[in-house]
């Protein structure tokens, strides 16, 4: 490779002043740039330091307890408080998870058939409605979930549970179907569908052309091509979309509120009408929450706020990684 | 000189294919009646899944017998998949038809000249109406929009323009920024500055959370857009002498223009309807107030929370109204978005 | 390197591979001076090919005779490519194309209506200008893809691996290592993968796209021994812009030329005769360098 006698020279540093106008320039791009930085950092310590008090108070317990109570006297003084989110934690993910698993399936076919069956036309028209669904605002599912969807979920959630009892995550000792997590799921499916579709078609249509080409040359069905080239080059991609899917479930608000029942008890049966958000615990909170309970929201908001932080980062991280190495 | 015959597709499916499919859709058809006529299922639903279930059997095992395993793999999957966009785009249809079936009935012209100062959500529905929802929605829109709209394109222009040392880390935070949920930003205006600062509700509270919502939409659309303005006219920029400064406010922005245009818009559309910060920070009044710094601000969010949970028929009718309306705001925004972004395409 | 149809070679030019089918095809086909006399595996018979409204080719009817190899010289443009992708049915995935004519493998018409398209890929190989290996899969994965893609069962797959890789010359560079991914090879070997690739699902004909328009002059020289050696056992069409090339490997020479409208075979004889005495003064001009 190298020889001893050839002298390698210094490599000369290239300097460039840049004139004024462009350090301004560039001086005020970058701290535009940092805005994201600045406005995460102060979200974090903002709630951090609103919920100190609480959170100082209920200790560990504030996410392991499932009570939310709190007592004052006429003053205004806090008498009693318990404030724990175990609940509503437990119902966050569990709504979520359901509307993922529920999503990913049905946004993966919808993806497929659009970059590799529609015909041109209709890929256009599928395109811009399930943009259009992502556009829609989070009320408009709640109220549709509410109104139009819940009827039909709930039939669908005696036939799961008169058919598929037996499965642990199926059973209930009450029949109460109405507001279940379950109910709640479907319409987070039914708002993450367009997100992780989106995604997803993103990435399978990025897979590299003369690769299928050589698929098909080679004798392959379009669902061999997809098998041999399309998945996994979007496998990483798909994981990633999930979990934004995940993230924006998470946090999802007042269509949850909308559509659940909130009970303070820690209830992992899905098609049972009792379930907790977070989110929507801070909504239904906040109307006549004394000084000393808004502190409780914010600290649910932080964690809350962190959890979001975390997915998202961890989706991030999976595309990024797996990115590299599936090539 | 030969003549030229005709241009054929011979792999377009022939009539006869058309037949067999045709066929296999009837019988998938009766047999889904049959299916739910026997047993005790009802419903569209019921209709529907043995529909589809039957047609996957029926075109897989065709498939099979005539082409092989492969075959009968391939034609399982195109219904799986095909089931799959019709699965994403039947709440998409329901959503639109329900919104403008139940939302029709509550739009008269009086929505719009009216508020609801003098109403309440359970009086008949010609008292009233939604101006005060409609002005606050836009003076909101537009509050953010001025907001982040400088820190949005920044961001985009540091990542594509600048690539410093921190353009890893900063795209990173823009992603996590955008799953911030909406909720979690409303708190931080309300600890940061309602309580505070400024004591009391006001649209601008409701702004500033909008922008944060809004900053990472229109950063990361802007991002993409300028990514595509080729670097050779970057280049052509600098090398006629131009700073980096004049290359890209001369060069480099407006050819990007329609596309940040479209970024910006795609931004609005997505707080249009945000509704867990403005039932935080807005205190959503019921008259039409012009001044977003000083005072409660309606918009079309609360006005259809506020309605929905009154209950009353007349005010879940006035809740479809306001949805109506907001859908509509939504659409002509995303369309006019679609509009700007195709004819970028085009050119 | 030595198949066992290595022997064959010499003769190959003249003999002809009996086939009632194409001796049918024969009879009633027009034929195009200077492959009459070789019978056919596949045959072409006035094919043309349209993207949307663009007429790209005109009127090809060319023979392959079997255990040939037959190179497709041209400029650009001239429809070389488009015209061999007609042959294997990978022009229909242009989204507005349209065909006309016959293309005949063994006598049956490959557009015939109820033709199941993979088969006729699993007969009709192909190999890309740009090496494509699966990035997803091992070297070993890649020969054997077009099995699983195509859910062929074989019994000894390591038998047919090594066959392959041998027959494509890369079996010594590769053997111990057969399990790392196909994208650790430099660009000749992936080529070369290519061609291991195709051959296992052992394909009557393979088309070769340009196959060595991105590789170095070293990879080009293995390629074209390697075609060498495939010829006794398939018939091999290759498009190539490299008139050398043609010259090296090439038993036929077809030159297809565009003059503004869509292109057209301009003329086909045995590659010797193309570039010392070719009939058609356009042909002429472009194997002497004055164009194109």
């Amino acid at each position: 490779m190298s020889t001893q006698e050839l002298v390698i020279p210094v490599a000369r540093e290239i300097h460039t002043e840049p004139r004024r106008s462009d350090k301004v320039f560039r001086g005020i791009v970058t701290g535009g740039g940092l805005s994201s930085l600045a406005i995460l950092g102060l979200i974090a310590i903002f709630l951090g330091y609103r919920g100190f008090e609480v959170l100082r108070q209920e200790g560990i317990g504030f996410i392991t307890n499932s009570d939310w109570a709190i007592s004052t006297d006429d003053a205004g003084n806090v008498l009693e408080s318990h404030f724990g989110l175990a609940a509503m934690l437990v119902g966050t993910i569990l709504c979520s998870l359901i509307a993922v698993v529920i999503a990913v399936p049905i946004s993966v076919f919808s993806a497929l058939f659009l970059n590799f069956y529609a015909p041109g036309w209709l890929k256009k028209f599928l395109i811009t409605i399930i943009d259009m669904m992502a556009a829609f605002p989070s009320i408009l599912f709640g109220i549709w979930g509410f109104l139009v969807l819940m009827p039909s979920v709930e039939y669908w959630a005696k036939l799961l549970h008169r058919y598929l009892g037996f499965i642990p995550v199926f059973d209930m000792q009450v029949p109460v179907f109405t507001r279940s997590p379950f109910v709640a799921g479907v319409v987070l499916a039914i708002m993450i569908i367009p997100i992780i579709t989106s995604v997803s078609r993103e990435i399978f249509s990025q897979a590299p052309l003369d690769r299928i080409q050589a698929a098909y040359a080679l004798g392959a069905t379009r669902w061999a091509m997809i098998k041999a080239v399309v998945i996994p080059h979007g496998r990483s991609g798909v994981i990633g979309g999930a979990m934004l899917g995940l993230g924006r479930a998470m946090g999802e608000t007042v269509a949850v509120f909308t559509v659940l029942n909130i009970v303070f008890q820690v209830n992992w049966q899905m098609l049972l009408g009792a379930g907790g958000n977070v989110a929507s615990l801070i909504i239904l909170k906040f109307g006549d929450a004394s000084p000393y309970e808004i502190k409780a929201l914010m600290a649910a908001g932080l964690i809350l706020f962190l959890l979001t932080l975390i997915v998202n980062a961890m989706a991030n991280l999976i595309v990024k990684t797996t990115g590299k190495s599936g090539r | 000189m030969t003549m030229t015959p005709a241009p054929t597709k011979p792999w377009a499916a022939s009539p006869k294919d058309r037949a067999i499919d045709g066929t296999i859709f009837l019988a998938a058809l009766l047999s889904s009646y049959v299916v739910v006529f026997i047993t005790p299922m009802k419903g569209k639903l019921a209709y529907f899944a043995c529909f589809f279930i039957a047609y996957a059997i029926l075109t897989t095992t065709f498939k099979g017998i005539q082409r092989g395993n492969a075959a009968a793999k391939d034609a399982l999957i195109n219904s799986l998949v095909a089931i799959g966009a019709i699965v994403t785009v039947i709440p998409a249809a329901s959503i639109l038809f329900t919104v403008l079936q139940k939302g029709s009935p509550g739009i008269s012209f009086g929505l719009f000249t009216h508020d609801m100062s003098l109403a309440t959500p359970t009086d008949p529905l010609s008292n009233g109406g939604l101006l005060h929802a409609i002005t606050g929605t836009l003076t909101l829109m537009l509050l953010s929009l001025v907001m982040s709209v400088p820190i949005g394109i920044l961001t985009a222009l540091y990542l594509t323009e600048i690539k410093g040392r921190f353009t890893g880390p900063i795209r990173f935070l823009v992603q996590a920024m955008s799953g911030v949920p909406s909720i979690v930003a409303g708190l931080f205006i309300l600890s940061a500055i309602l309580y505070p600062i400024t004591k009391a509700y006001s649209g601008l509270m409701g702004a500033l959370s909008l922008t944060i919502l809004m900053i990472p939409t229109i950063a990361r659309t802007s991002e993409e857009v300028l990514n595509l303005i080729p670097n050779d006219l970057r280049e052509a920029g600098t090398a006629l002498g131009g700073t980096q400064w004049r290359t890209v406010a001369m060069i480099v922005l407006p050819a990007a223009k329609s596309g940040l245009v479209t970024a910006v818009i795609l931004g609005v559309a997505r707080i249009a309807g945000e509704t867990a910060p403005i039932l935080l920070l807005t205190g959503g009044g019921d008259k039409v107030n012009p001044n977003a710094f000083n005072g409660p601000m309606g918009s079309l969010p609360y006005y259809i929370w506020k309605s929905f949970n009154a209950g009353s028929p007349e005010a879940i009718t006035r809740a479809w109204a306001g949805l109506l309306v907001l859908v509509g705001l939504v659409l002509f925004l995303f369309t006019s978005a679609r509009f700007l972004g195709s004819r970028k395409v085009s050119k | 390197m030595t198949t066992p149809h290595e022997s064959e070679n010499q003769e190959m030019q003249t003999s002809v591979k009996p086939s009632s089918l194409a001796d049918v095809a024969n009879a009633k086909a027009p034929k195009v001076p200077g492959t009459a006399a070789l019978g056919t595996g596949l045959e072409t018979r006035g094919v043309h090919a349209w993207f949307g409204k663009h007429h790209a080719l005109s009127n090809v009817s060319l023979d392959f005779a079997a255990g040939t190899v037959t190179a497709l010289i041209g400029p650009s443009g001239c429809g070389k490519s488009t015209f061999i992708r007609t042959i294997n049915r990978m022009h229909e995935f242009i989204p507005g194309a349209a065909m006309a004519g016959e293309v005949l493998l063994d006598g049956k018409d490959v557009y015939a209506p109820g033709t199941d398209v993979t088969k006729i890929r699993l007969q009709i190989g192909m190999v890309f200008q740009k090496p494509n290996p699966f990035p997803s899969m091992t070297i070993g994965e890649n020969v054997l893809s077009g099995l699983k893609l195509a859910q062929l069962k074989v019994d000894n797959k390591d038998d047919l691996l090594e066959e392959c890789l041998e027959r494509a010359g890369l079996w010594n560079e590769v053997k111990d290592r057969l399990g790392a991914h196909g994208g650790s090879l430099s660009g000749g070997q992936q080529q070369r993968l290519c061609i291991a690739r195709a051959l296992a699902v052992r394909p009557q004909v393979l088309l070769m796209d340009e196959p060595c328009s991105a590789l170095d002059p070293g990879s080009t020289l293995r390629i074209e021994e390697t075609i060498r050696h495939l010829s006794d056992t398939m018939t091999i069409i290759i498009v190539t812009h490299n008139m050398q090339q043609a010259a090296r490997v090439s038993d036929y020479t077809a030159f297809f030329l565009s003059d503004g409208g869509p292109g057209q075979m301009i003329e086909v004889a045995p590659t010797s005769e193309i570039f010392s005495r070719p009939q058609d003064s356009r042909t002429e001009s472009y194997v002497t360098g004055r164009f194109g």
